[in-house]
């Protein structure tokens, strides 16, 4: 893969440092399964995001300031008084709730095409604990404004810690550096809000060193056989990646124009006030059916220990799901789990967001349970007994089978 | 400790003869394939170990600053002292919110009709610890009413599940229902208190609110954050806040 050029200042750059040809390598050659559809144009949207997210941040900086008495203020500034600061807000604000809505359909995605299995575990791992650093992200982000939300959010998860026997308290103590959330928490906050973007992008080269190193999983769930399973990167990728980023930025652009304040809570512009608890409180809508989880049980440690094994049971996924076959394509009866597991998640969330008292406590419960199940009965027993549908030979043969197919239809 | 155990146990390994992967190890070390017999323990692989074991303390006792710094300062540490409230103007049946340590405490002027609910059978027996059992209170409140003088309640007014403030809930309040005697009630998780702050059973928060050390100066003034003369409690010492 020696790049083919008579720039002498080409070649002499890449004879010492060979980004040409890496570049040639990860960007241009790079053979991607010929079938994929649009449910994998989310990881390169995802990648735009987090972009996205530290441009606006870095530039917010500019204007922000992390102390208990003035952070409010400046970031009413910012929306006031600095040119575009409104902009530049609301595209980091709604820009957050873009960014996961794309990871949560990327790892859905993941999800039903069994793209965790082997050999592509560690790839999912990078991906889980890439989640995992963007929900730490998105909460010290939150604290930021320091508004009423800010203040009361931050509290309760921190207090999570508490939870744990002998040592919680003094763990919270130390996480707040003072007898609670107070100016201290916020500076350190932003100190690691600046930093943990970067630390995702460390991740997300590892996710990609070791994307490359099998290539892209496809709906069909089966191994590239050769060449003719395949297309080369550029150009027929690049142009859907973009193609698919210039369609998201019309619904990411409807958010920042037209409707930020639905993803903004009111609460927030209520300057932090440790004496008064807002009457409702909750996450963003990217946390809630975690909250449910939480909220569903009437043990605080427990509660909090199932709040962490909901999201740390992705890195059991591998080998919760005995199935050997890939694709929900061909697997009859998990695909109706599946998408039942979708609904699930979906009603968590929105019991998450209502008040905990009264019928949807009962229901909140119901669906915790079969996060749980799914997880750790459906996905073992289900691919011991489940007989999958017959598989094509080859996805080059799967494309032709299905040419055919139209064309007979057409004629008839 | 840590360090320490863990290299015993590649010592004792060691000493029971060479396993593979110690082998490959020393010998990167060396450079030379290190040829001893059955169980004769090598003076270099004591000192690679010693060695590796320092620098594992060393690297912990460097890091400690780096953990540490995060905890209280001393200013807020000093901005803790007592404070004194005058309670005189408390009605009956109504409550003040004052700030100490950056936290709410509650101080509830509770009627005759509010302390005969703590002993009513219906409001006890729900309860989950409610002869205070839990260190949750210095000994001085660690009794039916939880307070040094039982007209006034005085409690930390932070909910013992994940930190919000539990709102004062009269009697009859239509969203806890007609058996509801009054109490606190947390809008975060739905968690349920008493008029003496003692947690309900099945609701996610584990224990009572915790009182403060706290005394009365002269009979109209509540010192927060001292206890009486003679004990010598320390607010450390309750199980969680
Ligand atoms: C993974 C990428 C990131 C995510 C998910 C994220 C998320 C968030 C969220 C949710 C907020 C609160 C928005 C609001 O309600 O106003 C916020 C605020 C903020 N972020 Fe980020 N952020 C990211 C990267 C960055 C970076 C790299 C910086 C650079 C310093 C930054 C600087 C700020 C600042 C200064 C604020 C406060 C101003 C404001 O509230 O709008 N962020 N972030
Ligand atoms: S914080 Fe009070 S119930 Fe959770």
């Amino acid at each position: 893969m020696a790049v083919e050029t008579n720039n002498k200042l080409v070649k002499w750059i890449e004879y010492r440092l060979p980004v040409f040809s890496f570049y040639r390598h990860f960007l241009v050659e790079y053979p991607a399964p010929k079938n994929l559809s649009y449910w994998w144009n989310f990881g390169s949207l995802a990648g735009f995001m987090l972009v996205v997210q530290i441009v606006t941040g870095i530039v917010l900086a500019m204007h922000y300031s992390p102390s208990a008495t003035l952070a409010f203020s400046s970031v009413q500034g910012i929306m006031r008084d600095v040119n575009y600061g409104w902009l530049l807000r609301y595209i980091h604000a709604t820009g957050a709730s873009m960014f996961f809505m794309v990871v949560y359909i990327h790892l859905f995605r993941g999800l039903y095409y069994g793209s965790y299995k082997r050999p592509r575990e560690i790839l999912w791992f990078m991906g889980v604990i890439i989640l995992l650093l963007m929900m730490a992200t998105a909460f010290f982000g939150y604290t930021l404004p320091w508004g009423q939300m800010s203040f009361w959010g931050a509290t309760v998860i921190t207090s999570l810690f508490s939870a744990i026997p002998v040592v919680g308290h003094a763990i919270t103590s130390w996480l707040w550096g003072g007898y609670a959330i107070g100016a201290p928490t916020l500076n350190r906050f932003y100190a690691l809000h600046y930093l943990l973007p970067f630390v995702i992008v460390a991740a997300v080269a590892l996710h990609l060193w070791a994307l490359h190193q099998h290539g892209s999983n496809n709906p069909l769930g089966i191994d590239v056989k050769g060449p003719q399973d395949t297309l080369p990167f550029h150009p027929y990728y690049t142009v859907k990646d973009l193609f698919g980023i210039t369609i998201f930025l019309i619904f990411f652009c409807y958010w920042i124009f037209f409707d930020p304040g639905a993803l903004l809570n009111p609460d927030n512009s209520i300057m932090a006030n440790a004496l008064n608890t807002p009457p409702h409180i909750e996450p963003e809508w990217y946390f809630l059916p975690f909250y449910a989880i939480l909220r569903s049980v009437p043990n605080k440690l427990i509660g909090v220990m199932l709040l962490g094994l909901s999201v740390c049971v992705l890195f059991l996924l591998p080998w919760l799901d005995t199935s050997p076959v890939r694709s929900g394509k061909f697997r009859p009866i998990f695909k109706q789990f599946f998408w039942i597991f979708v609904i699930d998640c979906v009603i968590l969330g929105y019991i998450g967001h209502l008040p905990p008292i009264g019928p949807a406590k009962f229901y909140g419960r119901i669906a915790a349970i079969y996060y749980f199940l799914f997880f750790f009965v459906i996905l073992p027993f289900v691919g011991w007994f489940e007989r999958p549908k017959p598989m094509p030979e080859s996805i080059s043969q799967a494309v032709l089978d299905k040419k055919a197919k139209r064309a007979g239809t057409e004629k008839a | 400790m840590l360090p320490l155990w863990l290299a015993g146990k590649v010592f004792r390994a060691q000493a029971r003869g060479p396993s593979k992967r110690i082998d490959l190890l020393s010998s990167t070390v060396s450079g030379t394939p290190p040829a001893h017999p059955e169980g004769e323990i090598k003076r270099r692989d004591f000192l690679f170990l010693a060695a590796g074991a320092l620098t594992v303390v060393g690297a912990a006792t460097a890091a400690w600053p780096f953990i540490d710094q995060m905890n209280p300062d001393k200013q807020t540490i000093a901005l803790g002292v007592p404070i004194d409230v005058d309670v005189s103007g408390i009605e009956a049946g109504q409550q003040i919110i004052v700030a100490w340590r950056d936290r709410p405490v509650f101080i509830l002027h509770r009627t005759p009709e509010n302390l005969k609910t703590l002993k009513e059978p219906q409001v006890v027996n729900d309860l989950r610890d409610p002869d205070s059992k839990q260190m949750q209170q210095p000994p001085y409140a660690a009794n039916w009413h939880r307070s040094i003088n039982p007209d006034y309640l005085v409690v930390v007014g932070i909910c013992t599940h994940l930190g919000c403030i539990p709102h004062l809930t009269k009697a009859g309040a239509a969203e806890l229902g007609a058996s509801w005697q009054g109490g606190y009630f947390c809008p975060c998780h739905g968690s349920k208190y008493d008029l003496s702050a003692r947690v309900f059973e099945g609701v996610p928060a584990p224990l009572n609110l915790p009182v403060p050390p706290y005394h009365f100066v002269d009979p109209k003034t509540v010192r927060i954050g001292a206890n009486p003369k003679g004990s010598n409690w320390s607010f450390n010492a309750i199980e969680q806040i």
